[in-house]
C-alpha cells in the first residue's frame, strides 16, 4: 500500500514523507531498522545507482547545466528527477523489506487461506517455504555421503562445483520419487476433500492493524483525487 | 469390519495383476499380520484396503472392499479417510510438509475433512496421548528421529477417527530403538482394541501383537491362521519369511542336538514369549 501511495503521491517530498510515517516510524518501533536499512539497500543499490548516473547525465529535458564530465553533461532537471525517482524507490524497497522481515511466510499465508484463498494454493504456499530447509537438509546429506566417498566438495571453484554437479541428480530424483509416496499420504489424509479446511489458528489481527489498512486503502483513492485536481503542488 | 472379497488387481500399465483373488476379514478389535517376501504383494494389498488403490493408484479393481458391510466403491477417497487409515514405510514423505510442529502436523487430517475447531483440538490431544507423544507437541516434525516421525504419522491418522487401521512395514526404514518405539505403540493400541491390518518383515514383532496372520506369495493368500501356529510353523521360511528368532533359535538348537533338558527349557521361554 505504501508502494502504491508513493508513486501517486509524485515529487520528491511526499514519498519521504510517507516513508519517514510508514517505513521507519514503524521499523524504529519494532527494533529491526538496522536490518531494515542494511536489506533495502543492499535490494536497491544497484537500481539507485544507475537511476541516478543516467538521469543526471542523460536527461532528455536537461538545460540547466551543473557541470561537466569529459563528453558528458550533468543537468539540474536530470538531477531533480533521478532524485524524485530515487524517493520513490526508496518507499518501495523499504515497504517490501519492512514486509518481509516482519511478516513469516507461514502466517502470511494461513491469513490468506481465513481469508478465503483456497486451501490447495495454500498448501502448495506453505510446502515450498516449509521444504526450502528440507532441501538443503538433504543436499547437505548427500553432501556428506558422497564426500565420504572420496567426492571433492571442498577447495577450488573448479573442483567444488565438479564436485556439486553429481549432487543435483539425487537432489532432484530424491525430491521426484517422493512425490507419488506423498501424494498417497495426501490423500490418504483427506487433503482432496472439497471446500474450506477448519484452521487450528491464525496470526491475531488487532483493531489498530485493521484500522491502518483501512487508512492506507482510502489514501490510495484519495491521493488518486488530490493529484488529478492538481492539489499536491506543494510537495514539489 | 473391513472385508475384502475375491479382489483382483492389476496396476496401470501392468501385464499382470499384482493380487489375485484376495479374500480377508478384518474384525473389529483385531489386529492381523500380513507376512511375505518382497514383492508378494503387501504394499498393493495395503493400498487396496485402504482405498488408495484405484482411487489414487489408478489400475483396475475386480471384488469388493467393504467396511462395516457397506461397499466402498461409491466413495471418494476423503470420505474414506475417516473410516480407514493407513500409514507407510517412509516416516518423512508422510508427514504434511505444511506443519510447523507435532500438533499442527497431527492436526492435518481432521483440518482437511473441516470438523469443528474444538474437535480438531479434541481429536489431535487425543490422538497425542494414544500414541504418549504429548512431550513432542511442541517440536518441529521434520527434526525428530524416523521413531518419533512414524509416531506422529500415526497420531495423525488416530486423528482422523479411522474405524481400521492399515499400516505398511511401519518399522521398514527404523533402527532398533525406532523399531522398538513403534512395537510399543502398536502394542498399546492393540491392548487398547484397534482394529489393525499390519504389514511386517518383522516377525518378532508380529508374535507380540497380531492373534492373526495372513501370508500372501505372489499376490495370493495362502495361508491364514492363528498368529502363534503360522509364526511358529515350517511353511515360513519356503515363502520368503524369515521366522521369529525364537523359532530359528529352536530350530538350531535341535541341529546342534542340545541336551532334552536344555531344549525344554528354551521351549519353556518360547511358549513364555508367544502370544495368548
Ligand atoms: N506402481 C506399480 N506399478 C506396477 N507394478 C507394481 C507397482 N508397485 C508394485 N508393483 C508390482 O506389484 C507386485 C507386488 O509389489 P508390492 O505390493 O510392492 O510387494 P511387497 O510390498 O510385498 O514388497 C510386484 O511384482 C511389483 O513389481
Ligand atoms: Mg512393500
Amino acid at each position: 500500500m505504501t508502494t502504491a501511495l508513493a508513486v501517486l503521491a509524485g515529487g520528491l517530498l511526499g514519498p519521504a514523507l510517507l516513508t519517514a510515517v510508514a517505513v521507519v516510524v514503524p521499523a524504529v518501533i519494532g527494533r529491526i531498522f538496522g536490518r531494515l536499512l542494511r536489506t533495502a539497500l543492499l535490494l536497491t543499490l544497484p537500481i539507485a545507482v544507475s537511476v541516478l548516473v543516467v538521469n543526471l547525465f542523460f536527461f532528455p529535458a536537461g538545460r540547466d547545466v551543473l557541470f561537466q564530465l569529459g563528453p558528458v553533461t550533468a543537468t539540474a532537471e536530470g538531477l531533480e528527477f533521478a532524485l524524485e525517482t530515487l524517493a520513490r524507490i526508496g518507499a518501495i524497497s523499504g515497504a517490501i523489506t519492512l514486509f518481509y522481515l516482519t511478516t513469516p511466510p507461514s502466517e502470511l499465508v494461513l491469513d490468506l487461506e481465513r481469508r478465503g484463498v483456497s486451501p490447495r494454493i495454500a498448501f502448495v504456499a506453505l510446502a515450498s517455504v516449509q521444504t526450502v530447509p528440507a532441501l538443503v537438509e538433504r543436499a547437505a546429506t548427500i553432501t556428506a555421503a558422497q564426500r565420504a566417498r572420496g567426492l571433492d566438495t571442498e577447495g577450488s571453484l573448479w573442483r567444488r562445483l565438479r564436485g556439486v554437479l553429481p549432487l543435483a541428480g539425487p537432489v532432484l530424483l530424491g525430491s521426484i520419487t517422493e512425490v507419488e509416496a506423498r501424494t498417497l499420504a495426501l490423500e490418504a489424509r483427506g487433503f482432496t476433500r472439497p471446500g474450506r479446511r477448519t484452521l487450528l489458528w491464525w496470526p491475531p489481527d488487532s483493531a489498530r492493524q485493521r484500522l491502518a489498512r483501512w487508512v492506507l486503502v482510502l489514501a490510495v483513492p484519495l491521493l488518486l483525487v488530490a493529484r488529478a485536481l492538481g492539489w499536491l503542488g506543494w510537495l514539489n | 469390519m473391513l472385508t475384502l472379497e475375491s479382489v483382483t488387481y492389476r496396476y496401470a500399465g501392468a501385464p499382470r495383476p499384482s493380487l489375485h483373488d484376495v479374500s480377508l476379514e478384518l474384525h473389529s478389535g483385531e489386529v492381523l499380520g500380513l507376512i511375505g517376501a518382497s514383492e508378494a504383494g503387501k504394499t498393493t494389498l495395503c493400498l487396496v484396503a485402504s482405498g488408495l488403490a484405484p482411487r489414487t493408484m489408478g489400475g483396475t479393481l475386480t471384488g469388493r472392499v467393504l467396511v462395516d458391510g457397506e461397499d466402498t466403491a461409491p466413495l471418494a477417497m476423503h470420505e474414506l479417510a475417516g473410516r480407514i487409515g493407513i500409514a507407510f514405510a517412509s516416516p518423512a514423505t508422510q508427514l504434511s510438509g505444511v506443519a510447523a510442529t507435532v500438533y499442527e502436523e497431527v492436526a492435518f487430517g481432521p483440518m482437511n475433512l473441516g470438523v469443528p475447531r474444538s474437535e480438531l483440538i479434541a481429536r489431535t490431544e487425543e490422538a497425542l496421548t494414544a500414541l504418549r507423544i504429548e512431550s513432542l507437541a511442541d517440536r518441529d516434525p521434520a527434526l525428530l528421529s524416523g521413531g518419533q516421525q512414524q509416531l506422529v504419522a500415526i497420531a495423525g491418522l488416530l486423528a482422523l477417527r479411522p474405524a481400521h487401521l492399515v499400516l505398511d512395514e511401519p518399522t521398514a526404514q527404523l533402527d532398533p530403538a525406532g523399531t522398538a518405539m513403534v512395537a510399543a505403540a502398536l502394542a498399546g493400541l492393540a491392548a487398547g482394541g484397534a482394529s489393525i491390518l499390519v504389514a511386517e518383515q518383522k516377525t518378532d514383532l508380529l508374535l507380540g501383537i497380531c492373534s492373526r496372520v495372513l501370508v500372501i506369495d505372489s499376490g495370493r493368500a495362502v495361508l491364514d491362521g492363528p498368529a502363534a501356529e503360522i509364526l511358529t510353523g515350517p511353511q515360513l521360511a519356503d515363502l520368503g519369511v524369515a521366522p521369529p528368532a525364537a523359532i530359528r533359535l529352536r530350530r538350531a538348537a535341535v541341529n546342534a542336538s542340545l541336551p532334552a533338558a536344555t531344549l525344554a527349557r528354551l521351549d519353556e521361554a518360547i511358549a513364555h514369549a508367544m502370544p495368548q
